[in-house]
């Protein structure tokens, strides 16, 4: 399956990841090369299976809706680089 | 040229859970920033999200209200982007098999009914808050607040079946209605406990092609979204009429200046990369389960509405107003069984109970007079213990004070006077002060007898039993 440097610019852009021009066209053969490798697998007969989403055969585990304790405040925003007035501080996105 | 509007709502409504929809921390509304987080709905490394049962149970309610099918099999599936108010970087969803699909709600335009369909209703988390000072365009940061991450949502999303705002504002109130009698929500635009999303585009009138569609966010009340529609279909017009293109993306409404700004340009379906989430384990339902949850569902204002016309006769305006809510509807029910006129009590409901409710700002659900109550002051008037009018005053005072109809009137002698004996003297009385007016009648002016009934009122305060006074009258000017 042919990947353009385009496919890859969209997908690093959609992952939020910087690479270089050199990158670029390394990733490009590269996932092109996988996604030939994983095609293999059309060649399989899979009309009459059904897509696995999960391999333990679970359904159905719930939680009943009662209040178990939470992080106290100063924990939850422990980890936060920026912090102001109990919020976590962010850059603000649009685009 | 003409153009005609394609109008989809989606809509997101916030589940009345104890807890969020895969931790129990508490959903309570408006507590201290981030003092409602546990790991799981921070996002933290190694924590492990586990189902709300009630949360999926309000999900079918509300799927099950909205006429859908349900499914028999889903799983959770993450939707990958990135944005502040998302502590995981994707958002839990149902993104392959909604609880929900293939429903309608019936809305009434100008005496006409029009189906809106459902596409589908699905369950998923919602996302943290993102507060700025100020104005979003305008602000340097960002400030998050993750008590609202996880809190269990459903998204309601419809054909794109509305014509214009005032369709979508009238699917909008009955949507509520509805939710609000299955009691999954308690829909406060205001709160953001409901919120509406508006995907809107244009295409030459009589075309069967859409044209590219905007999404309209942050509309905070039905006021706004019937403006931000209206907003939005203009500027729309005015790009295609010179013969641009409409950019496809999402658009902020900001109410202040009444009009729109460019977002973010939208995703497509396929970047946000949805796959099943491995740490959520997949939900099946059957049909005693579903039935169970069927057979919990109120009468939903539609079968309460036709049942009003049916069972007590009530004109169609009548019941649909006595069913806008669900409170408002028992407590006409509870009232009729007490005191079995229905048109009369709906009169006394729309005029009077509706029109203080109104005036005073109260909830049918606050109102200190009880079915009770205004089932014996019908009483009273229908024994004839008090004429109409005074029933009025009593009402007031009932309605300001919650005291039994019975209690009033002996308190304020507001017993109505139908005593023939002590009538005739007033009567007499008041012929003899206006010789004026009695002469007008006899010449053939039948208006002042009404003035004569009327001061006759006046001087019994009200208390004369009027049919008896326009008797007596009557037969003294004969």
């Amino acid at each position: 399956m042919e990947i353009t440097k385009g496919n890859v610019e969209h997908v690093a852009e959609l992952a939020r990841l910087e690479i270089t021009e050199h990158e670029k066209d390394i990733f490009t053969e590269q996932l092109s090369n996988i996604l030939d490798y994983v095609e293999m697998l059309n060649e399989l007969d899979t009309k009459e299976v059904s897509p696995t989403s999960h391999v333990v055969p679970l359904v159905n585990v719930f939680r009943e809706d009662e209040i178990k304790e939470v992080l106290k405040k100063d924990e939850a925003l422990k980890n936060a680089p920026e912090k102001e007035d109990g919020y976590f501080k962010v850059p603000r996105v649009i685009e | 040229m003409k153009f005609e509007p394609v109008i989809g709502l989606e809509i997101h409504v916030e589940l009345l859970t104890n807890t969020k929809i895969f931790c129990g921390c508490s959903t309570t509304f408006g507590a201290e920033p981030n003092s409602q987080t546990c790991p799981v709905c921070l996002g933290l490394p190694g924590s492990r999200p586990v189902l709300n049962k009630r949360a999926v149970e309000f999900a079918i309610r509300a799927a099950l209200a909205l006429n859908c099918n349900i499914v028999d099999y889903t799983t959770f599936d993450r939707k990958n982007y990135f944005y502040a108010d998302l502590p995981k970087g994707y958002q839990i969803s149902q993104y392959f098999y909604p609880t929900g699909t293939n429903g309608y709600v019936d809305i009434n335009v100008n005496g006409e009914t029009k189906r809106i369909r459902i596409h589908q209703l699905h369950l998923e988390e919602d996302t943290g808050k993102l507060l700025h000072v100020g104005d979003i365009l305008a602000s340097p940061y960002s400030r998050v607040d993750f008590n609202r991450a996880g809190v269990p949502l459903v998204e309601i999303v419809t054909e794109p079946d509305i014509k214009n705002s005032e369709e979508a504002r009238l699917f909008l109130q009955k949507l509520r209605t509805i939710l609000l009698y299955t009691g999954i929500s308690d829909c406060k635009m205001e709160e953001g406990s409901m919120r509406c999303d508006a995907n809107i585009s244009i295409m030459p009138k009589g075309s069967k092609t859409f044209g590219n569609k905007t999404e309209l966010k942050n509309m905070n009340s039905f006021r706004s979204v019937q403006r931000g529609i209206e907003y939005e279909i203009t500027r729309q017009s005015k790009i295609l009429k010179s013969n641009q293109e409409v950019i496809p993306e999402t658009r902020h409404w900001n109410e202040s200046k009444g009009s729109t700004t460019a977002m973010r340009s939208k995703y497509l379906a396929s970047d946000y990369r949805c796959f099943p989430d491995p740490n959520v384990i997949p939900l099946e339902t059957d049909k005693d389960w579903i039935d169970q949850i069927r057979e919990a569902l109120p009468e939903l204002p539609d079968e309460k509405q036709a049942r009003f016309v049916k069972e007590y006769g009530l004109p169609e305006y009548d019941a649909e107003v006595l069913t806008s809510t669900k409170e408002l509807a028992d407590f006409y029910d509870e009232t009729v069984t007490l005191f079995n006129e229905p048109k009369t009590v709906s009169n006394w409901f729309m005029g009077e109970l509706m029109g203080l409710l109104n005036n005073e700002k109260v909830e049918i659900t606050q109102c200190k007079v009880t079915p009770q109550n205004l089932a014996n002051l019908l009483q009273l008037i229908d024994k004839g213990t008090i004429s109409g009018k005074i029933a009025k005053n009593v009402f007031e005072e009932m309605f300001k004070d919650g005291k039994d109809p019975q209690a009033i009137v002996e308190e304020k002698g507001l017993i109505q006077i139908s005593d023939t004996a002590e009538l005739e003297k007033v009567v007499e009385e008041v012929v003899e002060a206006n010789p004026g007016p009695v002469e007008d009648f006899k010449g053939g002016k039948k208006k002042a007898l009404g003035f004569l009934v009327g001061q006759v009122m006046k001087t019994t305060k009200g208390k004369a039993n009027p049919q008896m006074v326009n008797k007596i009258l009557g037969d003294k000017l004969k």
